[in-house]
């Protein structure tokens, strides 16, 4: 079945046959494990979970939910650490674009893209904190010369009640997905013309590209900032380093009531699960409106006509902000290699008191071992998420079969819904089907949350693709199939391989549907690298943080090495 | 063609009428193109001068819909796909394809009638030395001049040998000199093939060129 | 009498006619070879995740069993897995075969009937097992019944960096020198396992009779009998690292504040593992350790086999495995892990007594006679109200 649904060149009736199928099916991919997850999750959050002995429907679960005092601080938290790091991130985005792109200084920073996109969150987030922290390498690095200080201050720097902590880790991780969503998009728009047009016009570049560029870029980034903001608002384990404690952020505190030996608590966990859903509707919604509000503003603002500054001051501050970002990944992870080869290494020292290469040797063959089934995994469901997503594109393209009108929530669901909200009633739903817990099982998992990447990512650049060159091959005499394989594809090589690249890094960073479907069986080094991050021994993060890396960087670097070496001597493709 | 009878020939739309989801007429046209004559489409913007040329070549998508007939040398065509009309279109744009070579982009729609490569690469040179275009097979299109993209976007339509030819505002991306040379050259070239040609362009100077018929859409 | 049986019916999945009876051990090691044991267990620790590969080796060498580890980030993954397979009618073949586990969450699998057993008791190297001197046969009071088979003795300890500060041996002491040195102290958060022990052992140290901890909650006066701790708290929580507006999320953590010098008192709930971690770099070599006077508690790992386990006989092979003299004087040294072992020397033949008393207690680990008696853990109740009321009083903000 999956073999004849690949589109094969010949067999033209079966392929008009099957393709029309694709969108359905990948519908169904989508919506079959988020519904039959929710709905695993919102039986125990009305009161029914039949293996504990509950049976009764009742509301017992959200009065107990409601009577947990830290939950107006939780709330808040998730709330507030996701809209600001989302705005936050979006404003870098905005401020980098806006001052550099089309300049030399762009290329250095699109080329640094990859390497912070494939730093997995948790690595960043361990680096953040041991940078800042005040035992941290910037105190171990003044100290005691600069502060005097023999012993670390008791200063509430990471774990802050603020949350703080927690905006700048996902700030510096967000910033580099949405500029790469943003360089995606506005290779489509035609933002080169439009800002040299708006500098025509006495424009500062900054000013000009805010008018003339950035209202095109943000619809069609729209959805990835939702992405961003749903992510913020839920993620887990970024939260668990960075955040506060006392209380943690909603989901943080839900993903514990389900690790609690009590197990009625799950069925807390189960309304806590329910309500953050909520939340997070309800923050989109805001931001929703916000988006309204700002876009008037905006548009009072071009009506006055004002040019701005056409100094190169916002510029400076936009470069050291994207460089502050990236030099808190980079920097984060040069610390974990460094405690990776470390011996012990005392406070305030700045560099351990010996290079060891033991964690290595002890962790090296089972690394091995894990990466192996990290990149089978991950090699299978990005390049089943790009199969699925060229059909569903093509099949818009063909019979106006948009992905758009079954409602485009379909697509976003596994990335709007809280993970901890479905994955549970996702994983109860494989046990009920029989599914053995392996390989195959986890890969159909990681297809659910690597599809909607893949799509985004390939989508924007297949729609803003020129239908009139397609008008071209067909008088030309090529057949349907003939325009997708010798034209449409060819040229979007790059933005296919940027899909894959995408849907193999986020394949590579899953830990809790690795966890819950593989039955624990099947281990990735994320699962490894989450495990031992639960133990805090920075070696072994260390090490697992940087295989981790390697294994998304690697087809990040062949999605931008590729197309330049394919298309070496076509200068037409070289900014596609 | 068998059994047509000389007025048949050329391309006719019959009773040709494009509707909008709902039914609202967008425009309702009867034309015949004959071999070698060029009928100029003109009209605002927004007159559905583009939208005609997708009915003509059967990429007319939702929410337009065409009721009526296109016949090609008295051919049926309304039903048939693109690739099978054998009709050859030309935009504003070159719409060369950046991932090919220029011969290669020639060679894309060279009929499959004419086989071997040395035959191809021959057929390909010749219809680049034709357009002035001498040697530049190998080139990247990128590395060409307009003009030149242009002239290689009309041979590479050319050489899949249409019976008809289509012209979405054809030089407008031209300055006054290099328009005039390209207008020349392609009425030369579709005439001297018997092509029916419509172009829809906004530029009276094009219709004037032209020479043939004019048809004036929409409000205009 | 099964040979008598028709084979399709033998054959047919799902027919749990075999389950293996460790009385019978022949049975389980023949039954056992060729399995593949799934063991659940937490992975946050480079040592226990070796000593647990050496266990798997072991295994192999002498009984053809693959041990695989199922690095859990928390053993409740394990319990929810079983909990999730049960919902979903999974009543054979499930994905755990064992799991490291003790007090809460054993005993709420035990409750819910996820467990497989007794065997604990049937295994042979039961024999040498220190019945008396070791909590093996009550888990957090809750009676054991075979339903789990110990491995390591753990007893509480307090971990402190000898450059800095002395032993202190009451908790009124430990509240003094927190007011005179404040930011040098936490413990981790509850409901962590290690921080709730913390409130444990301040309890014991506090409360007038002991020996009302060992009946439920319900029965006492929960809120007298509590007040003093609530009284101590609130005295010590400024004067916690951070002012206890945060804490570390798990003891290695906490030991990690102590490789980096923001604190310089942590406890332990295993008195060899400061050795350990000195040895692995993870802690300073002036690490000590000091216990309470009037004991600290003590309590015993275990592993469990879930109701559903695929490979029981397996499961029960890597089990007493875990209990010969062999696996835990390994467990015990220092480098290994440095877990006490629940045998008693008394037991043992003497070529396997030698084999402990070779192994180096390290530098940081007290000998036997100065760990103190040791205190047994307090009814289950008790833990579940002080986690709680801890939460809401001090783990929901200000």
């Amino acid at each position: 079945m999956r073999a004849r649904a690949l589109p094969a060149p010949a067999g033209r009736g079966a392929r008009l046959r099957l393709l029309p199928a694709v969108p359905l099916l990948t519908v169904a991919v989508l919506t079959v494990p988020v519904g039959a997850g929710l709905l695993g999750t919102a039986l125990p959050a009305i009161g029914v979970m039949p293996a504990l002995g509950h049976a009764a429907p009742g509301l017992g679960p959200f009065r107990d939910l409601f009577a947990w005092p830290g939950l107006a601080d939780a709330l808040r938290l998730s709330a507030v650490t996701g809209l600001a790091a989302t705005a936050l991130a979006l404003a870098v985005t905005v401020a980098i674009l806006a001052s550099w792109s089309e300049t030399r200084a762009f290329g250095a920073i699109r080329r640094a893209l990859a390497p912070l996109l494939s730093v997995p969150h948790a690595a960043a987030a361990f680096g953040l904190a041991f940078l800042i922290a005040p035992s941290g390498w910037a105190m171990r690095a003044l100290s005691p010369w600069a502060t005097g200080m023999e012993r670390p201050p008791d200063w509430l720097v990471v774990q802050d009640p603020w949350g703080l902590a927690l905006i700048a880790g996902l700030v510096a991780k967000e910033v580099p997905f949405l500029l790469l969503m943003s360089i995606a998009a506005l290779g489509q728009t035609d933002a080169r013309r439009a800002a040299t047009v708006a500098r025509s016009l006495g424009h500062g570049r900054e000013a000009g590209w805010l008018r003339a560029v950035f209202p095109r870029l943000y619809a069609q980034i729209r959805l990835p900032v939702y992405v961003v903001l749903a992510y913020s608002m839920t993620v887990v384990d970024v939260a668990a380093i960075l955040g506060p404690t006392t209380p943690p952020p909603l989901s943080v505190q839900i993903v514990r009531w389900m690790n609690d030996p009590d197990l009625a608590l799950r069925l807390r966990a189960a309304a806590g699960a329910v309500v953050q859903l909520a939340l997070v509707a309800a923050a989109l919604g805001l931001w929703r409106a916000g988006e309204a509000g700002v876009a008037a503003l905006g548009r009072a603002w071009v009506r006055s006509g004002r040019r701005g500054p056409r100094g190169r001051g916002p510029a400076a501050l936009s470069l050291a902000l994207a460089g502050l970002a990236a030099g808190v990944v980079l920097a984060g992870l040069g610390v974990l290699a460094l405690w990776s080869v470390a011996a012990f290494w005392a406070f305030p020292d700045a560099a351990p008191e010996a290079l060891t290469l033991r964690s290595w040797a002890r962790h090296g063959p089972e690394l091995a071992r894990l990466l192996a089934t990290t990149g089978a995994i991950a090699g299978l469901a990005a390049l089943a998420a790009l199969v699925l997503a060229v059909g569903c594109l093509e099949a818009e393209t063909r019979y106006g079969l948009s992905i758009r009108r079954g409602g485009l929530w379909i697509l976003y669901a596994p990335l709007l819904v809280p993970q901890v909200a479905f994955l549970p009633g996702l994983q109860g739903a494989f046990l009920t089907a029989g599914t053995t817990p392996g390989l195959v099982a986890v890969t159909a998992a990681h297809l659910v949350f690597v599809f909607p990447y893949v799509f985004l990512s390939l989508g924007d650049p297949w729609r803003a693709w020129d239908a009139r060159l397609a008008t071209v091959a067909r008088s030309l005499g090529a057949g349907t199939g003939g325009v997708l394989w010798r034209v449409r594809l060819p040229m979007l090589l790059g933005p296919a391989l940027t899909a894959f690249a995408v849907g193999f890094a986020v394949s590579v960073g899953q830990y809790l549907p690795t966890l819950l479907v593989g039955g624990g069986r099947v281990a990735t080094v994320t699962t490894e690298a989450v495990a031992l991050a639960a133990g805090g021994d920075r070696r072994a993060i260390g090490v697992h943080a940087l295989a981790q890396t390697g294994a998304a960087l690697l087809p990040f670097a062949l999605a931008l090495a590729l197309p330049r070496l394919v298309w070496r001597n076509r200068r037409g493709m070289q900014d596609a | 063609m068998m059994g047509a009878d000389a007025t048949d020939r050329g391309l006719r739309l019959e009773g040709v009428r494009i509707e909008r989801a709902g039914g609202a007429t967008l425009l309702a046209l009867d034309l015949a193109v004959a071999p070698g004559e060029v009928v100029a489409v003109m009209g605002p913007s927004g007159a559905g001068k583009s939208t005609l040329l997708a009915a003509v070549m059967g990429t007319l998508a939702p929410p337009f819909a065409l009721r009526g007939r296109v016949t090609l040398d008295g051919r049926d065509v309304t039903a048939a796909p693109p690739e099978r009309r054998g009709i050859g279109i030309l935009f504003q744009d070159d719409l060369l394809f950046p991932h090919l070579s220029v011969g290669e982009n020639l060679a894309f729609g060279l009929s499959r009638r004419v086989r071997g490569r040395a035959a191809r690469r021959a057929a390909v040179e010749a219809a680049l030395a034709e357009a002035g275009l001498a040697g530049m097979a190998g080139r990247d299109p990128a590395t060409l001049s307009g003009g030149e993209r242009l002239r290689a976007a009309l041979m590479r339509t050319l050489l899949a040998e249409p019976r008809a030819l289509l012209l979405d505002e054809p030089f407008s991306s031209l300055d006054q000199d290099r328009r005039d040379r390209m207008r020349r050259l392609v009425f030369a070239r579709a005439t001297a093939r018997g092509l029916p040609v419509l172009m829809v362009t906004h530029d009276p100077a094009d219709a004037a060129a032209a020479g043939g018929p004019v048809v004036r859409l929409g409000a205009g | 009498m099964i040979r008598t049986l028709p084979a399709a019916l033998v054959a047919l999945p799902g027919l749990a006619l075999a389950e293996p009876d460790p009385a019978d051990w022949d049975a389980v090691l023949e039954a056992a070879r060729g399995q593949t044991v799934y063991w659940s267990a937490w992975g946050g620790s480079t040592a226990t995740n070796d000593f647990i590969a050496w266990v798997g080796e072991r295994v192999a060498e002498d009984h053809g069993v693959t041990v695989e580890h199922v690095k859990l980030a928390d053993t409740a993954d394990a319990v929810s897995r079983v909990l999730a397979e049960k919902s979903a009618g999974q009543d054979t073949g499930g994905a755990v075969d064992l799991i490291w586990i003790n007090g809460e969450n054993f005993a709420a699998m035990k409750e819910a009937d996820l467990l497989f057993g007794p065997f604990a008791e049937d295994l042979p190297n039961w024999r040498y097992v220190d019945v008396e001197g070791k909590p093996v046969r009550t888990d957090f009071t809750v009676p054991t019944e075979g339903y789990e088979s110990p491995w390591a003795a753990a007893q509480v300890v307090f971990m402190y960096d000898s450059a800095d500060m002395e032993p202190l041996p009451s908790m009124a002491a430990l509240l003094d020198w927190a007011k005179a040195n404040p930011g040098r102290f936490t413990y981790p958060q509850p409901p962590d396992f290690l921080g709730a022990t913390f409130l444990k052992q301040a309890l014991y140290g506090l409360v007038d009779d002991p020996e009302v901890l060992l009946q439920p909650a319900d029965e006492a006066d929960y809120a007298a009998v509590t007040a003093p701790l609530w009284d101590f708290v609130e005295e010590l929580t400024p004067h916690l690292w951070r002012q206890g507006r945060a804490y570390p999320q798990s003891g290695p953590r906490q030991l990690q504040l102590m490789a980096d010098d923001e604190i310089d008192l942590a406890i332990s709930f295993s008195p060899g593992e400061a050795s350990a971690a000195i040895a692995d770099f993870r802690l300073p070599d002036t690490v000590r350790t000091f216990v309470s006077e009037g004991g600290t508690i003590g309590n015993a790992s275990f592993v469990a086999i879930p109701y559903n386990a695929s490979a029981k006989a397996g499961a029960m092979v890597v089990a007493n495995v875990l209990l010969s003299p062999e696996a835990q004087a390994h467990a015990l040294d220092p480098e290994v892990l440095g877990y006490g072992t629940v045998l008693d020397m008394g037991k043992l033949p003497p070529a396997a007594r030698a084999r402990f008393e070779e192994v180096p207690l390290g530098v940081a680990t007290l000998p036997p006679e100065a760990l103190g008696p040791t205190l047994p853990e307090p009814h289950p109740s008790w833990m579940e109200r002080i986690e709680a009321d801890w939460i809401a009083r001090f783990g929901t903000g200000d």
